[in-house]
């Protein structure tokens, strides 16, 4: 290939490059809170790391390639010189050097970015519940009587206590921006502590697959003001629409692309009692019936909850 | 007589499928038009089918993964196109339902009927005669292996056509895969295919292991086997020791739905975390199995085409045999998102890492046997070139998720697909076709 023609194929190939990726947003590597910050700068130093030792190995396959060549018999060829137990010394170590430092990295990582640990914050953590269904998201706010499908709400600079579970499938509550994801499973509760460390509208989705209407569940996370966070709750309070047996039950419906709604006048503990619905075979289809036998019953999520 | 089969389980709706339905008629009549016409029935049956030689039923493992190789790489294309259709609010060509099938079965194919048939053929193929073995231990548990994998393909080919194939994602996680969640006989035609196939593969790794370890030729101490021989050994160890966790899993997940049992219902004291933490415990070893036999192709390439021995032939049967062992403690990294708490995420990713050690070791002797080396680039050399740069992509992006904290946003990702790509296709695909290359002669008597 002349050069001429490399540099032609080079600017078609970057001018395709930036047709097919300009759809791309990278929204792990921005993110908007804590969690997702600490996460980013993770991935780069665990990756600068681990380049430390692909970037020799993949230079080294190329130049060996090319200098060992058959064609090329200026080369030293030493075709008995298979072992050499100084380079089977080094081969062995440096490996383990690199691991030794990236295991140090995550068990400390693990334990700081542990989902199920609060964080610490001046500001009272405010409480979100994550129902997920066929195939949208209810989101219940234990503390204002209110709820709402497909979008949330909630102050930045404040740190979000969600507790997740479904009432179906299993999902995971993922807002990429802010950070971490984690799976809803019906019967039991999980725990994710999220902050957004400024104002904003960001995409939340169910990152696992759940089926038909899967690639519909989207949801938006508003991350405003105290002022803004109190308009939202009021307008929630204002809806026509409470959320009663009735009403979840319609929810629990399979239905797609559901649209946002908001509903007040929340049963109190219902969130409980989703849960305690899988819980035996006594309660089966008794949504809401009484929230106090909810933590009465020996609960399955003790797995999940362990780690709290 | 049909039971709950009747025409309706035709899916006559759908132009794609019957499009499909239509070519493989036309095309298998022409086929099997040919044979009549050649004369060959007879021939195939007692040559080929009812056929307990090693090589023969090598080959056919071999044909039956190219064949499948084609039906995956189609749903690959169906599925990137729809993507590319489907973008920014268009419906794209697909339906959900179906489409789900097709990214259900991509996964499927790719793993248990191309992957696994092309690594055990290759390994009835070559196995025996590095060894100097006749034949392997049971010859015709050998046929029947076959026959089993043969069985599941027939399963999941006819479900395009019949009824419909599960709709799950290609491990059929509960509660999903249950009787609730997927009522009709997709989820069915997995579990019946898988277990077919998987009884095949336990009864193929019990031959194998017995075969090198009872019929070397005398003298032939361990040490002394080919790379590839040991590769093989620890894969079908790995076989014989993940393949009964498969059974079992899909045997319960089975019972939930004929039976009315719980084992992974949401109701009544079922744990779907349970299958998921049985399906992993054999799925992480099963990439192993998928890959190790391809490290010893490699390992046997790069040495003849450098015209040196294999550098480190100690070294990389160590690597190997901890690769084997390691591979049953990291199962877990594949959920760190389901609420472990720290210390379990942190113990199963630091395993998972330590994995990187002797896998890295095996690339650097590759790297020193083609140090001083007079190398030939014939095909199966530049495929192992190939692999050795994009696998240790690969490589290093599946250590990146080891880190629970860094998984925690790459999980479920492209990303992640992205990841076990880079390493089963520059790992397993392109071992392969090293291989096919490297031991036609072996296979045909020419070389291609």
């Amino acid at each position: 290939m002349n050069k001429r023609s490399l540099v032609s194929t080079l600017r078609w190939s970057c001018a395709g490059l930036a047709v097919f990726l300009s759809g791309c947003n990278l929204e792990v590597l921005s993110p908007k809170g804590d969690v997702g910050m600490q996460e980013k700068s993770l991935i780069l130093i665990a990756t600068g790391l681990m380049l430390l030792v692909v970037i020799p190995v993949i230079a080294m396959t190329l130049i060996f390639a090319w200098r060992y060549r058959a064609s090329n018999t200026k080369a030293t060829y030493a075709p008995k010189w298979s072992h050499s137990t100084a380079i089977e010394a080094v081969v062995w170590t440096v490996p383990c050097i690199i691991i030794a430092i990236l295991a140090t990295i995550t068990w400390r990582t693990t334990h700081a970015l542990d989902p199920y640990k609060p964080l610490a914050h001046e500001a009272k953590p405010i409480t979100i519940q994550a129902v997920s269904m066929d195939w949208k998201w209810v989101f219940i706010y234990p503390d204002y009587g209110v709820a709402s499908v497909n979008e949330l709400a909630f102050p930045a600079n404040v740190p979000v206590n969600f507790e997740i579970t479904s009432d179906s499938v299993m999902n995971a509550f993922f807002i990429p921006q802010l950070g971490s994801q984690i799976y809803a499973m019906a019967g039991m509760e999980t725990k994710l502590h999220l902050i957004a460390n400024e104002p904003g509208n960001y995409a939340g989705l169910s990152s696992n697959y759940s089926g038909e209407g899967f690639s519909d569940m989207h949801f938006t996370a508003i991350a405003t003001s105290q002022q803004g966070f109190q308009d939202w709750i009021n307008k929630a309070k204002a809806s026509q629409l409470s959320l009663d047996d009735r009403t979840y039950h319609a929810l629990t419906q399979p239905s797609e692309k559901v649209p946002v709604a908001y509903y007040t006048n929340v049963k109190p503990g219902l969130f409980n009692s989703i849960i305690a619905q899988y819980m035996g075979d006594m309660k089966m289809d008794k949504i809401g019936s009484e929230p106090a036998q909810a933590s009465a019953i020996p609960s399955h999520n003790d797995h999940a909850k362990a780690s709290e | 007589m049909f039971g709950k089969l009747s025409l309706s389980a035709i899916p006559f709706h759908e132009p794609i499928i019957m499009g499909t339905l239509l070519m493989v008629s036309l095309a298998g009549a022409a086929l099997l038009g040919w044979v009549t016409y050649q004369r060959k029935w007879g021939y195939l049956w007692s040559e080929w089918f009812t056929t307990v030689d090693h090589k023969r039923i090598g080959i056919m493992y071999i044909i039956l993964a190219l064949v499948m190789l084609l039906r995956g790489f189609a749903d690959a294309i169906m599925m990137r196109a729809q993507q590319a259709l489907a973008s920014a609010d268009a419906a794209g060509y697909l339906p959900p339902h179906h489409y789900d099938q097709i990214f259900t079965a991509h996964g499927v194919i790719m793993i248990f009927f191309v992957a696994m048939p092309f690594v055990v053929g290759l390994m009835n193929l070559v196995v025996p005669l590095q060894i100097g073995a006749r034949d392997v231990a049971y010859p015709f548990l050998n046929s029947l292996s076959y026959w089993l994998t043969a069985s599941g393909v027939v399963l999941v080919m006819l479900s395009m056509f019949v009824g419909d194939f599960a709709a799950t994602g290609w491990l059929a996680y509960p509660p999903l895969s249950e009787l609730k969640f997927s009522p009709t006989v997709g989820v069915d035609y997995y579990i019946w295919a898988l277990q077919l196939s998987g009884l095949g593969t336990t009864l193929s790794g019990i031959n194998f292991v017995v075969t090198i370890l009872r019929m070397r030729t005398p003298g032939m101490q361990m040490m002394q086997m080919p790379v590839f021989t040991w590769t093989a050994l620890v894969t079908n160890i790995l076989i014989v020791a993940a393949f009964p966790v498969l059974t079992v899993a899909l045997a319960l997940l089975a019972a939930d739905r004929y039976l009315d049992m719980h084992f992974f219902t949401n109701e009544l004291g079922g744990n779907a975390m349970l299958y998921i933490n049985l399906i992993w415990i054999w799925g992480h070893p099963e990439v192993y199995i998928l890959i190790l036999p391809c490290f010893g192709v490699f390992s046997e390439v790069v040495a003849t085409f450098s015209g040196k021995p294999l550098f480190g032939y100690k070294s990389m049967v160590y690597a190997t045999v901890c690769i084997g062992l390691l591979s049953f403690l990291v199962w877990l990294h594949h959920f760190f998102t389901m609420g472990s708490g720290a210390d379990v995420n942190a113990f199963f990713g630091i395993t998972t890492m330590i994995i990187s050690v002797p896998t890295g070791v095996k690339l650097f002797n590759w790297l020193f046997t083609m140090y001083r080396g007079r190398i030939r680039f014939t095909l199966p050399m530049m495929w192992t070139v190939a692999f050795m740069v994009t696998f240790t992509i690969g490589g290093m992006t599946g250590v990146l998720m080891a880190v629970p904290g860094a998984d925690f946003v790459l999980h479920n990702s492209l990303f992640l697909i992205a990841h076990f790509h880079n390493v089963i296709i520059g790992g397993v695909l392109f071992g392969c076709f090293a291989a096919i290359n490297y031991w036609f002669p072996k296979a045909f008597g020419f070389k291609l």
